[in-house]
């Protein structure tokens, strides 16, 4: 049973991205719109991370960056690193590398939670970083490994950039899909209880310390096709990609967009790199980057479950006094140990609120 | 809370509504774009290089044959994808007609390969001096009226070797495309004269300790040339010191920078008479020269003292450009090909007071200096200039062929042990 309101977001999201490739011009179309695409798809493993598993990871950066990279190496490339397979084999290589990559920060990261899984992963995510930039053999060192070609599917270039919006608009709709359904199996309730209540979970027979490796392998996937799909949108991949400057940018994204679900990390993404191409026009050269600091403050201040939290906030504004339950924040009910936490119970207790 | 929301919306609204719209193909403006480092590690150097176009356009009244010039900027944080889409904005988004940057190595490849693709847009380098922007594959629309890091390294070798009397140097240089190159410029004249480089040490960007860089300095040398950011160097140097080693020091083009020059105490006399060499020696005594930096002064009180390399570079390039444009009358309706073949041909005076013009592959041939630290008569250190080297080509005055077939730079290549 669907509430209607989910038709109609999936109906004009859906119009929307057929709409977009024939009014955008090639720059709005790869620069703002495919890019967007593929960083929700990174902001939305983590979102699905604290979703399905209660856990906020800052090494969700490091996966993308191992698809990547073992893209880069095992596929063909100009910087004469690797065995040059063909595509066909390199793909479900490279997201093979992430997965494990993953389930091995899941391992990692398993018995922790709140503060503690955040200082892990992101140490985690660092360390990454340290190898790629200082290991010359595999990762190509400072500068990387360029010349990642784009594949051809059934005779159509990916090169140009209808086809490669296509693409990544595809990959992320069936990520959306994969996530709902999820919420729909007895795994996924599982998950989502362990991120509400873990101790209740483990009392009803489940090891938890499985279930969140499996919520982080699964994450995985996802990151890992956002890898793939990076690493032919940039040609080449470079240790800037996996800096803490790009695990702050994803977790930025995240916060814009609103924790916890897929809608709201491209809504982030789209606002961030709106940000990030415009707020030089705006503010002059000197003072842009306090502009993108500002408009996340504000953002922050007004609607802590960022911008999607908005037409919910304003849904119950049109019904409440003004100290109604709008004026209570969802989470204020947060508990220190558990960050994200009450975002999720708030979609949990909804169902299908993924949906935005 | 209501409020919030109407800030927000509004927010999003002035984001979207200020996002430009494609330029009218009957704009008379004439768009350059600038793609620098305004933000991050090299900002200061990247707001430099805005001065260098800024003065560059004021010198021809902000105008080229009636048609006002408009300056366009994006920032780029020194990584080839950054610069890229930077250029995309400009190019794709604002309709420049021209394009000046990148200012950092690798970003000036990525950038080169990106004019491929806009074979009816101009694009001039900035200060970016990697040898393969235009060494290999160039692109017929990308000119780099500046030198490359090679280029910058002329006369030193020469210089180390019979004037200093060298004969084995070990090497510290950051482990990146531009300190290869440099290192290859030096190694290319110091190797040939007989000269050996003993051992290459290649460290990542912004390290601290080299204690293990140190411990592998071996002793039987007669210098250390050293190719890092000044205050990496001066890090370097004083552990070197410290673990017993006081070799004399050659430094790259960067090193021997501000940092190094305000030294004091025993490190000032260990720094005095380090030889380098660059495209700029701020103590030239050249009239053209003089000129050159009081007219930066003049236009920019709050900027820095003297003209950076990045400010210099930058106008270097967009005042080859605007020579190119007042000589085809601004007029780009023919593809730019006007525009590209008058440009390929130009030759002008530098503020340096040398001669510069390109070769086949539109990259620069022209002066260089090699510079000592000395102490002036009030005791402050500068790079004094000791000689000027006239009309450095890429090949560095070798067979074009043969140069190639020297391979490109890398932590291996040049060697001479």
């Amino acid at each position: 049973m669907k509430p209607p309101r989910a038709w109609i977001g999936a109906i004009a999201g859906g119009a929307a991205l057929l709409v977009i490739p024939l009014v955008a011009n090639s720059f709005w179309l790869d620069q703002i719109v495919t890019q967007a695409l593929c960083l929700s798809l990174v902001a939305g493993s983590l979102s699905f991370l604290i979703r399905f598993g209660g856990q906020v990871s800052l090494a969700q950066v490091a996966i993308v960056g191992a698809a990547s990279y073992a893209l880069a190496y095992l596929g063909p490339n100009s910087s004469g690193l690797g065995p040059h397979w063909s595509l066909a084999a390199a793909i479900p290589a490279a997201l093979l590398a992430a997965v494990l990559v993953a389930t091995l920060i899941g391992m990692l990261a398993a018995r922790t939670r709140g503060i503690y899984c955040l200082m892990i992963t992101l140490a985690i995510g660092v360390t990454f970083f340290y190898l790629a930039r200082q290991n010359y053999s595999i990762f190509g060192g400072f500068r990387g490994i360029a010349g990642i070609r784009r594949p051809e599917i059934a005779g159509l270039s990916l090169a140009g950039s209808v086809p490669f919006y296509a693409l990544c608009a595809t990959v992320a709709v069936l990520a959306y899909g994969a996530i709902r359904q999820l919420g729909r199996t007895p795994l996924g309730v599982a998950l989502t209880a362990l991120a509400t209540n873990p101790d209740r979970v483990e009392a009803a027979g489940y090891d938890i310390r499985y279930l969140r490796i499996l919520a982080f392998a699964l994450s995985g996937v996802m990151a890992g096709s956002a890898g793939i799909l990076l690493a032919w949108f940039h040609g080449r991949i470079s240790p800037g990609a996996v800096d803490v400057s790009s695990i702050i940018q994803i977790l930025v994204i995240a916060v814009l967009g609103g924790m916890g679900s897929l809608p709201g990390a491209l809504l982030g993404a789209v606002l961030y790199l709106l940000l990030e191409n415009f707020a030089i026009d705006l503010i002059g050269a000197e003072r842009f980057n306090s502009l993108i600091g500002g408009v996340f403050l504000v953002v922050m201040v007004a609607s802590p479950d960022g911008l999607l939290g908005l037409s919910k906030r304003s849904a119950l504004l049109r019904n409440a006094l003004p100290l109604g339950p709008a004026g209570k924040s969802p989470s204020s009910d947060r508990s220190p140990s558990q960050p994200g936490a009450a975002a999720t119970a708030s979609s949990a207790n909804q169902g299908s609120e993924i949906a935005g | 809370m209501r409020w919030k929301i109407a800030g927000i919306a509004g927010l999003m609204a002035v984001a979207l509504a200020t996002a430009p719209l494609p330029g009218r193909a009957d704009e008379p403006d004439i768009k350059i774009g600038v793609v620098a480092t305004l933000d991050g590690a090299f900002a200061v150097l990247g707001q430099d290089a805005v001065r260098g176009v800024e003065l560059a356009v004021a010198e021809v009244g902000g105008q080229v044959a009636g048609r006002k010039i408009t300056i366009l900027k994006a920032s780029s944080d020194a990584s080839p994808d950054s610069a890229i889409a930077a250029a995309r904005k400009l190019v794709e988004n604002d309709g420049v007609d021209v394009l000046v940057g990148p200012l950092s190595g690798d970003e000036g490849i990525a950038v080169k390969d990106y004019a491929k693709n806009h074979p009816a847009i101009t694009f001039v380098n900035g200060t970016s001096a990697a040898q393969d922007t235009t060494l290999r594959d160039p692109a017929p629309n990308f000119f780099r009226f500046t030198s490359d890091g090679a280029q910058w390294m002329a006369g030193l070798g020469d210089y180390a070797y019979k004037e200093k009397n060298y004969r084995r140097v070990a090497i510290v240089a950051e482990d990146y495309s531009f300190p290869y190159t440099q290192v290859f410029g030096f190694m290319y004249e110091f190797c040939a004269l007989g000269g050996h480089v003993v051992t290459k040490q290649w460290v990542p960007i912004g390290q601290k300790d080299f204690s293990s860089v140190v411990a592998a300095i071996p002793q039987d040398i007669d210098a250390v040339y050293v190719a890092l950011a000044g205050a990496d160097a001066v890090n370097f140097l004083t552990q070197m010191h410290q673990g017993g080693n006081d070799k004399p020091m050659i430094a790259g083009s960067f090193t021997a920078d501000q940092t190094i020059l305000s030294s004091k105490g025993r490190f000032r006399d260990y720094v005095l008479g380090t030889p380098s060499a660059g495209a700029i020696a701020d103590s030239l005594d050249d009239p053209d020269w003089k000129a050159y930096v009081a007219a930066y002064r003049k236009q920019f009180p709050d900027g820095l003292g003297s003209p950076s390399l990045a400010a210099y570079t930058y106008y270097l390039n967009t005042a080859a450009l605007l020579r190119g444009l007042q000589a085809v009358n601004g007029d780009l309706s023919d593809g730019h090909q006007q525009l590209h073949a008058v440009l390929s041909k130009l030759s002008f005076k530098t503020p340096t007071g040398g001669e510069v013009h390109l070769d086949e592959n539109r990259q620069a041939v022209i002066d260089n200096f090699v510079t000592e630290i000395a102490a002036d008569s009030d005791g402050k250190l500068y790079n004094k200039v000791i000689r000027r080297v006239v009309g450095v080509n890429q090949t560095l005055g070798m067979d074009r062929e043969k140069f190639l077939a020297l391979g490109q730079v890398s932590r291996d290549n040049p060697s001479c042990p």
